[in-house]
């Protein structure tokens, strides 16, 4: 009897003691969550962080823009009834470049005496339609050329270079004998389009740096055009739909813009204040006589290492120097480059310099491959490098004839970026 | 005068004393049994909305029950987290009366997260000709898959809803509509059949701010009880089978027009369908200690050939919980206290297929693995502990995000 007793008080204990333990367990788990989350990435591998220096106020105002820049808009919300994309994040994902699949298409001549298919919707396609109405196609007669979404982060910084500074390294007449004449687009912007403080003016067009041939002129006609030509979304900057040639209907503009200046205004914002991507194993030795490759063989003639911002309200952006690897000038790119299409007073061969930040970050953002160029058409660095022609041609001629060290520490520089 | 009242009363107090038969015998059959005795008894999935704990009362001449689930959380994506939450999933209320003889009534009412969403989830009476011939009509919960049917908190020893049965078909489905459902016994055998013409869903399920298609915000429509979007009926069918032995296995089928295709008697688009095919089973093995539960679900969808592939025309998902019983006997003064623990493995693609630019595959896939422990005084109220290890990648395919979830929480019915 005792010593049963006592077996059953034992074993009483015994279950104490497991639920003791497990009540410990669990507070001490709760305690310590963090430790059982997953680690934060790299900050080199990832671009959506915002810039150093942003006050509380602006970090808010950050999240509302990052907020917006991922919303994905639907009829209701304004999408349509034609589009290329849904959302900006669609076309940027992870604020990294763009994937063939969110590619837009635009279309018109191949001489620069203006676009001649205005009355057919150009410059862009939106080849996507919401249920129950039609898509476009390219018109007859029309030229046309792919643009695969740049690189989000860092445009910030590639906004605030003075035009001064772009036009010191602009070289028309290939004065310097280096083969390379990059020169500005020229071009017209839109009314409600306000020119920076110390804008240059050339027969009333203005510097443009932004889009694949360096047309358009600031962020905030960046994204107020992105809204409606890709998203089908009207602001009061924009306030009509896209046309659509083959039904030769548009629809008619809302009462109401599609969404408020307050929207596209924090759009540019996060577009302003996301940090540039940032350069990873630069110590390491194979990077750095890569680098040295870069330079040596011209590539840093337009791809410009480091560029300064002017002056801004945003610590983060006053007057500092960043590395785009980009002149933000057009440059001849030679015959298999040329889509026989023109934009501004870039000519169908010319292309704006893409920065190369980022570069070796394109396969995180295009599922596991990488898609390189205006269009996509290069899937390695390498098959980029070798559609360099025109004014990259020696460029490209000094790649071919690299030892197979050199080249690979090339591309292992490039990869770092 | 006099007369009719005291007849009035009879009837009352009869009706009373049939709804406490009733449910006194629905108790004994409730889930605190199923799980204390044996649980491959002659019950099939679709009898989960009458096979619950309900309150009785001698003067009501309805049975009341209800559920509720509530929980912390702790929750991170790669290194970014909210912090640390209570989170109050949902009350739900049952009502329940037998109206005459083989005429039953049951509706259930959920609040989630508060009062974000209130929404009449089941509403419908039974008239039962025959075993075999019931029909029901209100609102109904359509028969695709088994969680649909049986997704009763306290049932589960997992907290999240696995997302088979949210972001494939969209737990609790239900819509108004009519149709029959019947069952038939043969010795270990148990055979059931639904079938039911409800409203469908509408053009959400391609247009939603989800980004992706979903039946889920294709449901959600606040005129659906009242209005076809399509102006036609959806179909849903299931049969199941079950034997004592081995298992419950089902089969379920939906589909129905989704879009508004015609307005004011003129046609404005194609009639574009979603079909949904949905497989589930269950068992339990040794002596009924380890239980194992899965669904596995298809859903097709008719997008136009000018929308955006963003929008997927085939998704799946599927899941399997895997729970094993350690103790159950008396523990911390409760006579029938059962220790589990517990798997589930769910893995989910919202958009099959390929791109057209570029004919690599399309993302949009989440997976989840999840660990449980769970403690059970008793069949009807359960204190579980989960470890959610959950990877999603976007439309492209790029490297996943990792979210670790940690969570404890209480679901009891009442």
């Amino acid at each position: 009897m005792i010593l049963n007793s006592l077996f059953a008080q034992n074993k009483k204990m015994k279950n104490k003691l497991a639920f003791t333990g497990i009540l410990i367990l669990f507070v001490i788990i709760f305690n310590a969550c963090e430790k059982f989350l997953p680690s934060a990435p790299e900050a080199d591998s990832v671009m959506d962080a915002p810039i150093d220096g942003l006050t509380y106020e602006q970090n808010k105002l950050f999240l509302e823009g990052a907020e917006e820049f991922d919303e994905v808009y639907t009829t209701e919300t304004g999408l349509g009834p034609l589009f290329v994309s849904t959302s900006c994040g669609s076309c940027h994902a992870g604020d990294n470049r763009g994937h063939p699949f969110t590619a837009l298409t635009r279309f018109g001549q191949s001489d620069t005496t203006g676009n001649k298919f205005l009355d057919f919707g150009a410059p862009q396609i939106q080849h996507r339609a919401l249920p129950g109405f039609v898509g476009e196609t390219i018109p007859n007669g029309a030229t046309s050329s792919k643009f695969l979404a740049p690189i989000a982060s860092g445009v910030g910084f590639l906004e605030l270079v003075s035009d001064e500074d772009i036009l010191a390294m602009s070289d028309p007449l290939d004065q310097n004998g280096d083969g390379i004449s990059g020169v500005p687009n020229w071009n017209t912007i839109p009314g409600w389009v306000k020119p920076f403080k110390d804008a240059k003016v050339k027969n009333g067009k203005y510097i443009c740096r932004f889009g694949r041939k360096g047309a358009t002129y600031n962020l905030h006609q960046q994204v107020a055009g992105a809204f409606n030509n890709d998203m089908g979304i009207t602001t009061t900057f924009l306030p009509n739909n896209p046309f659509n040639y083959l039904t030769g209907t548009q629809p008619a503009p809302p009462s109401e813009p599609e969404i408020t200046d307050a929207s596209v205004n924090g759009v540019v914002f996060y577009l302003q204040t996301l940090q540039a991507p940032i350069q990873r194993n630069m110590d390491d030795e194979e990077v750095m006589k890569g680098k040295a490759v870069f330079k040596s063989i011209g590539c840093e003639n337009c791809h410009k290492e480091t560029l300064k911002t002017g002056p801004s309200p945003l610590k983060g952006l006053n007057q500092v120097e960043f590395h785009p690897y980009t002149d933000l000038l057009l440059h001849d790119m030679g015959a298999e480059l040329n889509d026989s299409y023109t934009e501004g007073s870039a000519l169908a061969s010319e292309w704006r310099t893409t920065p190369l930040w980022g570069l070796g970050l394109s396969a995180d953002a295009q599922g596991g491959k990488v898609f390189l160029l205006h269009d996509g058409r290069a899937h390695s660095i390498s098959e980029a490098i070798q559609y360099h022609g025109g004014e990259g041609d020696k460029s490209r001629k000094n790649f071919t004839d690299l030892t197979e060290s050199d080249r690979n520490a090339l591309i292992k520089f490039l990869e770092s970026l | 005068m006099k007369k009719t009242y005291t007849f009035r009363l009879r009837k009352l107090i009869l009706l009373a004393l049939t709804c406490y038969a009733i449910h006194a015998s629905a108790q004994n059959d409730s889930l605190m049994n199923t799980k204390s005795t044996d649980s491959a008894k002659t019950r099939l999935n679709m009898d989960a909305i009458y096979n619950r704990p309900f309150l009785v009362s001698n003067k009501l001449p309805v049975a009341l029950g209800g559920y509720i689930e509530a929980n912390t959380q702790y929750s991170g994506t790669d290194g970014v987290t909210e912090g640390f939450s209570f989170q109050m999933r949902r009350l739900t209320l049952f009502m329940s009366s037998t109206i005459a003889k083989n005429i039953k009534f049951l509706t259930e009412i959920e609040f989630e997260e508060g009062t974000k969403e209130i929404n009449i989830e089941f509403c419908a009476a039974d008239f039962q000709f025959n075993p075999l011939l019931v029909f029901r009509g209100g609102i109904i919960m359509n028969p695709i898959g088994a969680y649909n049917q049986n997704h009763d908190g306290p049932r589960w020893d997992f907290i999240d809803r696995p997302l088979t049965a949210t972001g494939i078909i969209p737990t609790t489905l239900s819509n108004v509509g009519a149709g029959l459902h019947g069952k038939y016994f043969m010795h270990n055998w148990i055979m059931g059949y639904e079938f039911y013409l409800t409203n469908g869903f509408d053009d959400k399920v391609i247009d939603n701010e989800e980004g992706r298609t979903s039946l889920g915000a294709g449901k959600s429509n606040a005129d659906k009880f009242d209005v076809s979007n399509s102006g036609t009926p959806m179909y849903t069918g299931k049969v199941a089978i079950r034997n004592r032995q081995f298992g419950e296995i089902g089969i379920s089928y939906m589909r129905g027009i989704y879009n508004k295709f015609r307005a004011d008697g003129l046609k404005i688009d194609d009639k574009r369908y979603a079909t949904v095919l949905a497989a589930d089973f269950n068992t339990s093995l040794l002596k009924n200690k380890l239980n194992i539960t899965g669904e596995f679900a298809r859903v097709m969808v008719d997008v136009p050939s000018t929308y955006t592939q963003q929008y997927g025309s085939k998704q799946w998902g599927a899941y399997t919980d895997v729970i094993y019983t350690l103790v159950k006997r008396k523990m911390l003064g409760w006579n029938s206290a059962q220790l589990n623990v517990g798997l589930r493995g769910e893995l989910v693609d919202y958009n099959e297929g390929v791109f057209t630019e570029t004919s690599t595959n399309i993302g949009d896939e989440f997976w989840a693995l999840v660990p449980c422990l769970a403690f059970r005084p008793s069949g009807t109220t359960v204190i579980r502990f989960n470890y959610r290890f959950e990877g999603a990648t976007d439309l492209f395919g790029n490297p996943p995000s990792r979210t670790n979830t940690i969570q404890l929480g209480i679901s009891s019915y009442f």
